[in-house]
């Protein structure tokens, strides 16, 4: 029952894109080993996404479902800096399995800095922050053509102001599915 | 060359409104020319509804540039024109150093005559005048001429007052890429849309804008000829493509472009033709310009471990650091006589506009606000407009090279950022 449910979802998924590899495998084949990933189902979570097991869900609800690692897309960056810390290896970890599962999926990674300094500086700053996710992300399993790296440098903050507070959120890097850009 | 249509989400306004740019001086140099300008004699005529006279657009670009200072003339009867002769005491007890005497008379053509004579009141002299035909609606562009004129002659510079910079409004989630008058008048929209717009460059003729759109959802270099609204896509590549910047002959541009993996520098046609790539570090490399005599290419780089400002040959090889003081410098602009750098330091917690004498090795930071960009040299060097935050709004700031004479440029419910002086009249 569930397998069937998580193969309906994917295969949904897959076809909202253009290109789909036949060799995709049966999400349930996937062991979880990162640690922190194991996600509570929620009893508001909607029924498809939810996992009796124990296990995490890796099915499209997840991405949505607040209690799955799934649901988070951001990568946090000191200023000027593109490493990627260690706390965020796990969640990068979840979507390279989840591109793996469903290898007809797209991923859009944008690159942001906050406003200080250069645009143009910051464009590049933002295509090397999106550009270290995709490769971590491939790493760990994506495949180049599921996912493309942009930058939106300083253009587009989260957070309007001139502070600390808004500059911490605006230095990131957002992993987004088609329908979410 | 590849031509796009305006895109839907695009428009273009080709007609030209009121100035909505507004100017403040906030510094002024501390030793200025008094300089007396006499209202024209038949200036009323091309004057009235959103036309003002001729003397008053003169006197108030010479007091613009921080230089001069406008005395203040009582009518005069009979009102005194560029042929009358001229009481060089009666002047100076009127602390005048130089006096502009001129009339406007209406051709039979229908067109207009302005003439004027600039006097040397302390030599009591004559310098010199001219004589200009014009219709009426190049009013304000004569007026600029007559004031680049007496600039000129009381400084032994160019002036730049008939010159337009290019800048990028933002109001609310809408992107404008303007250009106006030096003034801030005749302000014309050259494209409007709802994804940002960055780095405006002029051609060294004027007459084409190369910048960057994000309208199709992804940084693009384009070039748009300033009177027609037609974008040619100059750099469409994978990755990002940006920071456009002329060859001084204008036949090659240098961009940023990450197509092989991080934000390198290459050269290309106007027309997108002939690509070559010039750096080949493995770190950021962006924002490149051209020095005045297109032997160098300056650009920033953080192949040090920091944003350091650069500069290599014209056409490629190794590159020589030229900022050593401080963590962060970036958006290097080479003045137009090629002795001296703006560009971007960051300052304790302030990115401020500093000047380094490529010379003597000297810096000098010109700007006392908090989060300055994109430094731009007016074509005769004496000024640098730049972008900064003023009261949570994007304001424009011109800054004399020697730091002294500021002015304030903002827009009506906008942020203004991403300025770019024109070069000379030509």
């Amino acid at each position: 029952m569930r397998t069937l449910s998580l193969a309906f979802i994917a295969c949904t998924l897959a076809a909202c894109t253009a290109t789909q590899t036949p060799d995709r495998q049966p999400p349930a084949a996937v062991e979880d080993r990162a640690p922190g990933a194991v996600a509570q189902p929620a009893p508001s979570a909607p029924p498809a996404g939810v996992d009796l097991t124990g296990r995490p869900a890796s099915g499209a609800a997840a991405l949505k479902d607040p209690n799955s690692i799934l649901s988070k897309r951001s990568v946090y960056y000191d200023f000027d800096k593109f490493n990627i810390k260690d706390d965020y290896r796990p969640m990068i970890e979840a979507h390279a399995r989840y591109l793996r599962e469903n290898g007809g999926t797209k991923m859009l990674v944008q690159g942001n800095t906050d406003e200080r300094g250069s645009r143009e500086y910051n464009l590049a700053l933002g295509q090397r922050r999106s550009e270290g996710v995709k490769r971590m992300l491939m790493l760990l399993g994506g495949r180049e053509e599921q996912i493309e790296a942009v930058s939106l440098g300083e253009e587009k903050p989260r957070m309007a102001g001139s502070n600390e507070e808004a500059w911490a959120q605006n230095r990131r890097s957002d992993m987004l599915y088609p329908g979410e850009y | 060359m590849r031509n796009l249509l305006a895109a839907a989400a695009l428009s273009f306004a080709a007609c030209s409104g009121h100035a909505q740019l507004s100017i403040e001086i906030t510094g002024a140099g501390a030793q200025r020319i008094p300089v007396a300008i006499v209202p024209f004699v038949g200036e009323g005529a091309l004057a009235g509804g959103a036309n003002a006279a001729i003397s008053a657009i003169v006197r108030a670009d010479l007091e613009r540039s921080g230089l001069f200072r406008g005395v203040e003339v009582p009518s005069l009867v009979p009102a005194p024109t560029e042929a009358s002769s001229v009481n060089y005491a009666e002047w100076k007890s009127r602390l005048a150093d130089a006096l502009v005497l001129g009339s406007v008379a209406a051709r039979p053509d229908g067109r207009f005559e302005a003439r004027f004579r600039l006097h040397d009141v302390v030599k009591q002299s004559s310098i010199g005048g001219v004589a200009y035909t014009m219709s009426r609606e190049q009013l304000r562009a004569t007026a600029h001429r007559i004031a680049d004129y007496v600039y000129e002659k009381l400084t032994g510079e160019k002036g730049v007052f008939s010159t337009r910079i290019a800048y990028v409004v933002k109001r609310g989630s809408r992107y404008e890429l303007q250009i106006a008058d030096a003034d801030g008048a005749n302000e014309q929209a050259m494209l409007v849309s709802n994804e940002p717009i960055i780095s405006p460059a002029w051609s060294p003729n004027g007459k084409r804008i190369a910048y960057v759109s994000f309208q199709n959802k992804k940084p693009i270099v384009y070039v748009q000829d300033v009177e027609v609204p037609k974008q040619n896509i100059v750099a469409n590549f994978k990755g990002s493509n940006s920071a456009p910047a002329w060859s001084p002959d204008g036949t090659r541009l240098a961009v940023a472009l990450t197509r092989d993996g991080s934000s390198q520098i290459y050269l290309i046609n106007p027309d997108g033709g002939n690509v070559r790539r010039l750096t080949f570090s493995g770190g950021i490399d962006t924002e490149p310009r051209y020095s005045p005599d297109g032997q160098w290419i300056y650009f920033t780089s953080d192949r040090g471990g920091s944003p350091q400002i650069y500069r290599m040959a014209a056409a490629g090889g190794d590159a020589q650091r030229v900022t050593f003081e401080g963590s962060y410098n970036v958006s290097p602009r080479i003045s137009p006589d090629g002795r001296s750098l703006a560009y971007i330091m960051r300052n304790g917690s302030k990115y401020q506009v500093a000047l380094l004498d490529l010379g003597t090795r000297q810096v000098q930071v010109l700007t006392d606000s908090d989060l300055d960009e994109s430094p731009s040299f007016a074509p005769n060097g004496r000024q640098i407009l730049l972008a900064s935050i003023a009261g949570g709004r994007g304001v424009l700031t011109a800054v004399s090279a020697d730091g002294r004479v500021k002015q304030r440029l903002t827009v009506n419910a906008g942020d203004v950022r991403e300025p770019a002086w024109g070069p000379l009249l030509q």
